[in-house]
């Protein structure tokens, strides 16, 4: 204590993300080895233009890499090589089926796609670049509600919006197709966080209470319902269920968020249940979607021609044909499955890396989604908190509907696999979350005493703000009559409240796990 | 291509997935091992307001070599916290934006600071609600603060440790 080091210097390491440029050279392995064994076995030779796509492929994560290096060094590590592996994994199986040469298979496009990689990869690390704080996004909460429902509405408007395969979910800009619910969906996440995160007290306490469900009171139920409105109205005008689905699991998981109160769960699957069964029985499309589900291998079933179960079956057959290790790279035969380049790029996954590799697929994405859902935990504003829960939820479901519904789990309805089906919108919507949650992650684990957060400067106490008075500063002693420590005095009491870690938050207010650092039920949590 | 140099793609390639679902998990768990409750400093990443990757903050600057190393939360919501120390001052309270932000409800939004001065630390009420103690004394003007006397803000006892 007697000799200090005064010298003003930054007392911790940036990490130099050394995991992080490991596993980034195995995942560019694998997108770069599928691409390779395509071409090998489809064509005996390597493909065209072989190593300016790969070298392509390799010099966007590397510009990935050094911009999360100097813009958000502490931010997860996982999360960008699992999502450029799930990328060339993807790409490699839309040129495969593209070069396949299958009557169904003309509108796979491997280098449109690359294309709308390399844009959705320079968006992100753009905005990442740009976006030094994630709570910036707060301040447009409500032009994030507005943005929202403008592009989910966008389909609608004659002239713009175009109808493709009987869903009106597609607006037509400049010669480009657009899927502007795939953004709508990071606008609503942005809303929904920041809405939330001023209005969870009304919704987690006042209200009556039935049966054990804590009800919300009939005036907060506004905005859930309008958003349940609108999440019908996709549903029924645009005739879009996993969209509808996908907005509607987005509010009612995040409400759970914010407000830990399973009456919000309850009250969500009763509505959205009650939703979809009325839509079933009063829409023709949507019913036929579940006579597929249930009965797909019935003969009426399989050979009714638009709406059949003549997809879901290719799609059953396929993955049954890859088995357990697959057919490989280019030997099976997943050009049959209609639209196997984008909706079923699942099971055309399934027959050539077979039940292995897409077990690795579904817990490439658990990873992605882990490494979310643990930056929410780990962050220290309840904004970030429910934006990184809500993005990684809203990617955790739109996985399980993609499989589940190839996978014959759940109804087939039509969102895109994130990363890997074909589309531009899909992509590049995705890679924006994935900036948004790497930029949280890193906000997450950056230490706080570096200058980035709040008024406290490292190296700079004769800065220091002035002391706010907030009520006397009260020398008469008798404030903190129930704080007084024992007389010990000068004793260290280092163990003295070891024993109570669940006890002394008990009196906090039932939400503040949103804004707790560590909640008493995180410190389990974390490592089970 | 052969069928044999095939089959030994096809299986490597599916190795080479697994390799890279395993090694990520590694890195998961290393992330978790750092912080095993081996040493009881649960202290980081895992949402206390000190977060720092364990891996950097077990590295603090080498070139002090006595003093206080670290400041310690010993009672109160965050027990358990540990802060490696710098030459910059600790801002303790419930705002966000504080150095330590503590979950007490008996603590101001700036309830103290803690800071270097010469070779010594002090502490400095900021003008509290409820006061800073140290043992039953209020700190009233910045005191010297020794290592391993807890000082008592709000609900919460931190103090210095070498």
């Amino acid at each position: 204590m007697t000799s200090q080091n005064l010298t003003v210097e930054p007392r911790q390491r940036r990490p130099l993300r050394i995991a992080e440029v490991f596993l980034l050279v195995l995942a560019l392995g694998g997108g770069i080895g599928g691409f390779a064994m395509v071409g090998l076995s489809i064509r005996g030779e390597l493909p065209d233009q072989f190593w300016f796509r790969s070298m392509l492929l390799a010099v966007t994560a590397l510009v990935a890499h050094v911009v999360l290096r100097l813009r958000a060094p502490w931010a997860d590590q996982v999360i960008l090589p699992a999502v450029v592996l799930l990328n060339g994994i993807g790409l490699s199986m839309i040129w495969r089926l593209e070069i396949s040469d299958a009557t169904g298979m003309a509108p796979a496009d491997a280098a449109g796609n690359m294309q709308a990689t390399l844009l959705g990869a320079i968006v992100a690390f753009a905005l990442l670049w740009v976006l030094k704080d994630h709570r910036w996004l707060r301040r447009y909460t409500y032009t994030a509600m507005v943005v929202g429902l403008l592009l989910i509405a966008l389909p609608l408007i004659p002239g713009v919006g175009q109808e493709i395969n009987g869903a009106r979910i597609w607006i037509n800009v400049g010669g480009f197709s657009l899927q502007p619910a795939e953004f709508a969906k990071i606008a609503f996440a942005v809303f929904f966080a920041g809405y939330l995160v001023t209005n969870r007290d009304t919704l987690a306490l006042a209200g009556p209470k039935v049966f054990g469900l804590q009800l919300p009171r009939l005036r907060d139920l506004g905005p859930i319902l309008l958003v349940w409105a609108a999440s019908l109205a996709v549903l029924v005008l645009q005739r879009d269920l996993g969209t509808s689905l996908l907005f509607f699991g987005l509010f009612v998981a995040m409400l759970y968020q914010a407000t830990a109160r399973s009456s919000w769960i309850v009250l969500g699957l009763t509505l959205f249940g009650a939703g979809a069964l009325t839509a079933a029985r009063l829409f023709p499309h949507v019913g036929a979607r579940i006579d597929v589900w249930l009965h797909p291998f019935d003969a009426s079933q399989y050979e009714r021609d638009p709406g059949g179960s003549y997809q879901l079956v290719q799609g059953q057959f396929s993955m049954a044909n890859g088995g357990l290790f697959g057919t490989g790279w280019g030997e099976g035969r997943p050009f049959q499955i209609p639209y196997a380049f984008s909706d079923f790029i699942y099971a055309a996954l399934g027959e050539e890396l077979g039940l292995t590799g897409l077990t690795a697929i579904v817990l490439l994405y658990l990873l992605v989604v882990q490494r979310g859902l643990k930056s929410a935990l780990s962050v220290r504003d309840g904004f970030g908190k429910l934006l990184a829960g809500g993005l990684a939820f809203a990617m955790a479901l739109q996985v399980f509907v993609v499989i589940g519904g190839i996978t014959r789990i759940i109804p087939l309805t039509g969102l895109t696999l994130p990363f890997m089906a074909q589309g531009g919108s899909s992509l590049l919507a995705n890679w924006i979350v994935i900036a948004l949650l790497l930029r949280i992650s890193d906000s997450a684990r950056r230490p706080s005493d570096l200058p980035v957060r709040g008024q406290v400067s490292a190296g700079a106490p004769a800065a220091e703000p002035e002391p706010i008075l907030v009520g006397s500063s009260g020398s008469d002693g008798g404030t903190p009559a129930d704080v007084t420590p024992p007389a010990g005095s000068n004793l260290p009491r280092r163990r003295v409240t070891d024993r109570d870690p669940h006890g002394t938050p008990g009196d906090s207010a039932p939400t503040e796990h949103i804004g707790t650092d560590v909640p008493p039920e995180h410190r389990g949590g974390e490592r089970s | 291509m052969s069928e044999l140099t095939f089959t030994l793609l096809r299986l490597g390639y599916l190795v080479l997935l697994w390799v890279f679902v395993l090694s990520a998990v590694a890195v998961l768990r290393r992330d978790l091992a750092l912080r095993s409750p081996r040493s009881r400093k649960r202290a980081d990443d895992g949402g206390a307001p000190a977060a720092a990757p364990a891996a950097v903050a077990s590295s603090p600057a080498p070139a002090r070599s006595s003093g206080p190393q670290r400041l310690v939360v010993t009672a109160g919501p965050l027990s358990g916290t540990t802060l490696p120390l710098s030459t910059s001052s600790i801002l303790l309270g419930r705002a966000p934006s504080c150095t330590l932000v503590l979950d007490d409800d008996y603590s101001s939004s700036r309830h103290a600071r803690i800071f270097p001065q010469g070779d010594q630390w002090y502490v400095e009420d900021l003008g509290s609600t409820n006061g800073t103690f140290i043992g039953d004394q209020q700190v009233t003007s910045p005191i010297p603060l020794a290592p391993g006397v807890g000082v008592q803000i709000g609900r919460s006892v931190v103090e210095l440790q070498g």
